[in-house]
């Protein structure tokens, strides 16, 4: 048996490729349009589907006649996915589809179903726990240390509460597929974050065999979590095509329902009390808190999220059912929520005791499981927002209309690489092809993954061709958790480190030396004691014949072996200024400082931080589902009224990348989700540090802004 | 979207004999940034589309002696930054500036945003003008936070257009032709609140054309502020538009329009009182908005409007007066 060869990652200062600023590989084929989406692909024969969709929030269908729907033009299958006897949990549910020869004709044609319904009594809003009846399910008491003896002794106690409303996820691309179904033989082009999987979840629910299953996926418009299945269009989509003759049928979802029934971001609401010390030393923390995640409830955020140590804690959370779509994972799934309300509670608290809100954290950083990394981050981030020069006492924010604050918020997450496996070729004629299923989902996983290639052999960046998107290739994991770059740079590394094993073997009687003291650097594989001992890269792989190296390699999710790992945590700073004539809150600035473990791609690795700081303002400033408590109707499933932000509203982001060579040791960890975590609790507490009050409610609206000032003033 | 017929007439004349008798019947295209949305949510249901874009007489801004004839296909854009508009007549001009995204500023008209129908989401939603469920409307008790904060109902909606308020301070009147001859009316009278959901809410008639906007020549003092939380793509919160004569420093007579704040562009003839006889001062500015909302009936979630209403009048006067003398 040989030795395990030698995987971990070259030193930072030896690195040719990894760690340099590299665009994104496909960003022309985006920016020109010539990229072509799953939802881009028109096969021949194309049939259009839509949706019929219940107009109920709570409901049961009592009849269900298809018959005009059928004989209506251009038609070729109906599918009933709710029939008589079924019961409708929320607006949006999927009662039956039609896929026709256009989208006109499908659309009229499921005008043409005629529907009974039994109209059930509905629950659709959770922000006032004392009108949600039943439907609030307390997850009983959680004690640590004792908190009534902690507020007791405590010389300072703050209380407040604070609110963030469920937003959707909102990808561009909505969700769907192209599917055919011809036989025991199946194609399809979905929009998912988990092309391996795909046909493993799909196949049961077809009764076909998962080989038959033919998945591929070239770019996506987005996930954020919500794309991890095939999903009930998955199976409808196929269940048409089927139906159809095997033609293949798009079903994609109209943005109504993709913002009703695509997944969205539970909300959650408390009420928290903090006790400490007046030097800041946080002692007692009391919360009841409540949540929802649409009919199953919601997640219980962590709280006190990161300062997991503090001594006292009482904690009651409530799960409320309301008739509306399911919770998806949405970006560091219940991580915000906690972010939100813990640093909301902390900010309170050292406004009560008049001190620095920064201070504080400092003060309690023991209490995290990362107290030097935050110590550390807190005081950088001061430093880059000039935290000293802009922060006020609050309320102490001058005379005029135009208030400015400045507010903290902090973030915690894993990040440790998914399993994953890469195939590595090295052909005779010195080509190189890498091969992966996975899928990237704008974040740039591809460019990374040709950088790690390249920097292992030795080779320029455009010397390798990667192939990805498909579930006939090596198996990825799903990219949710912000695991894919962990799991894809390793098993790369390990499957070219292997095909070179193999290169060497092949070349080192050319260059009379043993295999292992061959490296390849700079398109030359040479001798390391002499390195004017070598031959060119092509030269070398004709060392090999005729026959190809293609070698494997395996990031095992329980034995990354150092090359990846888990927690990256980070600080953030909102600036803001709030004109409190009109309740408009404008962003100055953003700073974010944050670590993420060895950088393949620092210009990547900024995207990935501006895109979720972008994602994050939008949530702080304009987002909520907004759901009418008579109908039980979603009244912005559009991008109307669900306002997300443009450019303009964003203001000036800082980026901070925290590569200590301490950090830069630890390997690999995903970025995608932690840089989106702390942006409620920063802009909620720059707003109140400006305008001298705590604005309970997310988002930062004229109307909950100007309600708070009013409050104050009454 | 259903099926339709599609008319591209090249004349008024022939265009007008297109129209039909009822509403629902025919519906008129000129950007089309409302109209299609609305038949792709099945909103409107016309049998036939008119489309104006081909009618050369419904094009440009004209100068004469009584003022400004603009066109009803003049685009949001070419308002926005036509010279004369932007010289002498500049709340029309920060009024049309103020719809937010290029691409609807290049494709809506001045005549469409007259014309376009409000945003309520409940009507959008599929219930109704009035947002009428078992008789009751959906709004005072329900999701209201967009809308009306003045009126007596039972139309709840806020005016959709940006333009409505700038003309109604200026005194502006709208041509509207129909194949029984043409009328002109007053803007203030081409909006009404309907009662029922039969009614629509202008005076326009289903075989009736807006053709021309006639704006008479405007005081030199004015202007429109609007409170839009996002910079983009996004609708007022509340707007304000106002038309001082002046006889020197000092306000002869004003006049003071709202706008999303009801079913109507909405004018304050307390506010206009006030302010004659007096310089506008930041103190007299902040008077005249207190005195504009001081009739307004908030509904469960939009009392900060009220707020918003007198911030834009008070900042409009401010911004009106402001290096203009």
């Amino acid at each position: 048996m040989p030795d395990t060869p030698n995987y971990s990652w070259p030193p930072m200062e030896t690195r040719k490729v990894i760690g340099k600023p590299y665009k994104r590989v496909d960003g022309p084929q985006k920016a020109s349009g010539r990229a072509k989406y799953s939802s881009d692909y028109n096969a021949k024969g194309l049939l259009i589907a839509a949706y019929l969709t219940s107009p109920h929030a709570h409901a049961r269908v009592t009849k269900i006649d298809t018959r005009e729907a059928e004989d209506s033009a251009g038609v070729k299958a109906v599918h009933v996915i709710a029939p008589a006897g079924a019961e409708i949990q929320w607006e949006g549910a999927e009662i039956a589809a039609v896929a026709a020869t256009t989208e006109e004709a499908a659309q009229e044609a499921t005008r043409k179903i005629k529907v009974e319904y039994e109209v059930l009594p509905h629950v659709v809003n959770e922000a006032d726990l004392s009108k949600v009846g039943t439907r609030a399910k307390a997850a009983g008491e959680r004690l640590r240390g004792d908190p009534d003896k902690g507020f007791q002794e405590a010389e300072a106690v703050s209380e407040g509460t604070y609110g963030i409303p469920v937003v959707t996820h909102c990808c561009l691309e909505p969700h769907g597929q192209v599917i055919q179904w011809q036989g025991d033989q199946v194609n399809v082009w979905p929009s998912v974050q988990y092309v391996s999987g795909y046909a493993g979840s799909l196949a049961p629910n077809l009764k076909v065999p998962v080989a038959n299953i033919h998945v591929r996926m070239d770019y996506i418009g987005g996930g954020f979590g919500s794309k991890f299945t095939p999903d009930a269009w998955g199976i409808a989509g196929a269940e048409l095509s089927k139906k159809a003759g095997g033609a293949p049928v798009k079903l994609f979802l109209e943005r109504a329902t993709e913002q009703m029934i695509a997944g969205n971001r539970p909300s959650a609401y408390a009420k928290i009390k903090v006790g400490g010390k007046k030097d800041g030393t946080i002692t007692a923390w009391q919360s009841e808190s409540w949540a929802t995640g649409g009919v199953g409830g919601g997640g219980m955020p962590p709280i006190p999220y990161v300062f997991t140590e503090i001594p006292n804690v009482r904690l009651n959370h409530s799960a409320v059912s309301i008739n509306a779509g399911a919770q998806r994972a949405w970006r560091a799934p219940n991580n915000q929520q906690a972010s939100y309300l813990t640093c909301s509670a902390i900010e309170d608290f050292a406004a009560k005791i008049g001190m620095d809100p920064s201070e504080v954290i400092l003060k309690n950083a023991g209490y995290t499981p990362r107290a030097d990394t935050y110590r550390y981050q807190v005081q950088k981030a001061v430093e880059i927002s000039e935290w000293k020069k802009y922060w006020h006492p609050r309320g102490d924010s001058g005379s005029g209309t135009v208030k400015r604050g400045l507010g903290m918020g902090i973030n915690n997450w894993g990040g440790a690489g998914h399993q994953s496996q890469c195939r590595t070729t090295i052909n005779p004629d010195g080509s190189v092809v890498v091969e992966i299923g996975t899928q990237d989902l704008g974040t740039g996983t591809k460019t990374i993954i040709i950088q790690v290639a390249a920097e292992t052999l030795g080779l320029p960046f455009n010397a390798v061709k990667l192939v990805t998107g498909t579930n006939d290739l090596p198996p990825d994991g799903s990219s949710g958790g912000s695991t894919t770059v962990g799991g894809v740079s390793s098993s790369t590394r390990k499957a070219s480190v292997n095909a070179l094993v193999k290169l060497f073997d092949a070349v080192a009687p050319s260059l009379s030396a043993p295999a292992d003291q061959l490296e390849a650097v700079d398109g030359r594989v040479r001798v390391k004691s002499n390195p004017a001992k070598s031959l060119t890269w092509q030269e070398a792989c004709r060392k090999m014949g005729t026959s190809k190296i293609s070698e494997t390699g395996t990031n095992e999710q329980r034995n990354p072996m150092g090359l990846n790992t888990s927690g990256a945590s980070g600080v953030q700073i909102a600036d803001v200024s709030v004109d409190t004539e009109t309740g408009i809150v404008k962003m100055n600035r953003f700073v974010a400082v944050q670590d993420c473990g060895m950088i393949i791609n620092p210009r990547l690795a900024e995207s990935q931080i501006f895109g979720a700081i972008i994602m994050g303002i939008s949530t702080a400033l304009f987002e909520k589902r907004v759901l009418d408590d008579q109908t039980g109707r979603m009244l912005n499933p559009d991008m109307e009224f669900y306002k997300l932000a443009g450019i303009d509203d964003i203001g000036n982001i800082m980026v901070h990348l925290d590569i200590r060579p301490e950090m830069d040791k630890r390997g690999v960890i995903g970025l995608g989700e932690p840089p989106a975590v702390g942006i409620c609790a920063a802009v909620g507490n720059a707003v109140a540090n400006a305008i001298g009050v705590r604005v309970p409610t997310m988002p930062m609206t004229p109307r909950h802004v100007l309600n708070a000032l009013e409050e104050r003033k009454a | 979207m259903l099926s339709f017929e599609y008319a591209n007439p090249a004349t008024l004349k022939e265009a007008s004999g297109m129209l039909g008798a009822n509403w629902g019947e025919t519906e008129v295209l000129a950007g089309g940034t409302d109209l299609l949305s609305m038949m792709k949510e099945y909103l409107e249901t016309p049998k036939r589309v008119v489309n104006l874009k081909s009618i050369k007489e419904l094009e440009g801004i004209r100068k004469t002696s009584a003022g400004l004839r603009i066109g009803a296909l003049v685009s949001i854009d070419e308002l926005a930054t036509h010279a004369e508009v932007r010289s002498g007549y500049k709340a029309i001009a920060e009024a049309a500036a103020g719809i937010p995204s290029p691409q609807i500023r290049h494709m809506g008209t001045a005549g469409g945003d007259l014309c376009q129908r409000p945003r309520c989401w409940y009507y959008r939603r599929g219930f109704g003008l009035l947002a009428m469920k078992d008789g009751k409307s959906l709004v005072p008790n329900g999701e209201n936070e967009y809308h009306s904060i003045f009126g007596d109902g039972p139309a709840y909606f806020v005016s959709a257009s940006s333009l409505g308020p700038a003309l109604v301070a200026l005194g502006a009147k709208v041509k509207l032709v129909s194949a029984r001859g043409s009328r002109e009316l007053d803007v203030a009278e081409f909006f009404v609140s309907p009662k029922s959901a039969d009614e629509r809410e202008t005076a326009l008639r289903p075989d009736e054309i807006l053709t021309e906007i006639l704006v008479p020549s405007p005081p030199t003092h004015t202007a429109t502020y609007e409170v839009r939380q996002k910079e983009a793509l996004d609708w007022p919160l509340a707007t304000a538009s106002v038309a001082l004569h002046m006889r020197g420093a000092t306000v002869s007579s004003a006049r003071v329009v709202l706008g999303h704040v009801a079913p109507t562009p909405w004018a304050a003839p307390e506010a206009e009182k006030l302010l004659a006889g007096k310089n506008i001062t930041p103190e007299v500015a902040e008077e005249a908005g207190k005195a504009a909302v001081a009739d307004a009936k908030p509904l469960s979630q939009n009392r900060y409007k009220v707020q918003l209403a007198k911030v834009a009048v008070k900042r409009a006067l401010l911004q009106a007066v402001k290096g203009r003398a």
